[in-house]
């Protein structure tokens, strides 16, 4: 009979939880679909320039992260000095995917704010960006060695997020 | 008339196919796929650039004789279930359809075994002599 009474109250106390950690979630973030599974080949030509090819061949066996920014995206400014830090300090090559774009625009910006990127692909149509799965700027990916997808950030990175969601991932790949 | 035809244009749908089992089928897909950049609309409703993109990717999907079911595979490949307005049925999406099925059939059994209790009870008719005799049987 007891439990008549208290069942109400447990399943009171597991929806609360639920609840609170639902709420704090942000639900424009969502999990990608090529978490550790190869990430999509791609053949740009470079902002730089229009007869050069940046594609994924260019990391083929290294760890590398793949950038997607756009001069009309705030969030990308904002992270562009950690991105610059990182570069620096990292050993680990930045490429750029440049999604729908204005070739001269982020030509000055790369020209004014300094370039983190070894390459940056031009996707003015944003094809490529489709074939990702990119759905905002900036989205950082993490690729290992053997071309899997290790991580996904979406929104600007900072130093806290590097150290917590990516160096674990980077060591554990360095490691195998 | 010049004024007018910018508002009719604000979002590129129109009509895609001259064929139109394909322009159909192109309605129905971009009306069931969300627009990941604002997320309460449709492809068909939104005008944001993704859902721009996408619905470029679909018209040339459609056009290379791909079938709706490769089509929405090749968006939840790359963007999740999520992408779909109604995800279809795997191990992952399970919970979603199966959850509400259950739910409801919890609160049926409830329902049931709480009006069967009830009406084991004795009516009370407000006849405190005929109370009394069924408390009295109940008790032998």
């Amino acid at each position: 009979m007891k439990l008549r009474y208290l069942l109400p109250i447990a399943a009171f106390g597991i929806l609360i939880p639920v609840f609170i950690i639902g709420l704090q979630r942000d639900p424009s973030e969502l999990p990608s679909p090529y978490i550790g599974k190869p990430a999509p080949a791609f053949a740009l030509p470079s902002l730089q320039d229009p007869d050069v090819t940046v594609s994924s061949d260019d990391y083929a066996g290294r760890i590398a992260l793949v950038n997607v920014w756009a001069t009309w995206c705030v969030g990308c400014r904002h992270e562009h000095d950690f991105l610059l830090t990182l570069a620096e300090r990292e050993d680990i090559p930045i490429y750029g995917l440049n999604w729908r774009d204005d070739r001269e625009q982020a030509l000055l910006w790369l020209q004014q704010l300094g370039n983190p990127y070894v390459a940056s692909a031009f996707d003015h149509d944003g094809s490529v960006a489709v074939d990702w799965g990119v759905y905002g700027a900036p989205e950082t990916f993490l690729i290992g060695p053997d071309g899997t997808v290790l991580h996904k950030h979406l929104s600007p990175l900072t130093e806290a997020i590097w150290q917590r969601d990516f160096l674990p991932k980077i060591d554990a790949a360095r490691r195998n | 008339m010049l004024l007018i035809a910018p508002f009719a244009f604000a979002i590129d749908p129109g009509r895609a196919f001259d064929d139109p089992e394909l322009q159909a089928r192109y309605e129905e897909i971009i009306s069931e796929v969300r627009c990941l950049q604002c997320q309460n609309e449709s492809l068909k409703d939104s005008n944001a650039f993704l859902a721009v993109d996408l619905r470029r990717e679909i018209r040339r999907l459609l056009s290379e004789g791909k079938t709706n079911t490769e089509i929405y595979d090749f968006l939840v490949q790359r963007y999740g279930e999520f992408a779909l307005y109604r995800p279809r049925m795997s191990g992952k999406t399970m919970l979603l359809w199966v959850a509400p099925l259950v739910l409801l059939g919890v609160g049926a059994i409830a329902t049931v075994s709480v009006v069967r209790g009830r009406m084991a009870l004795p009516l009370d008719d407000g006849d405190d002599e005929t109370d009394g005799d069924v408390r009295v049987t109940g008790r032998t």
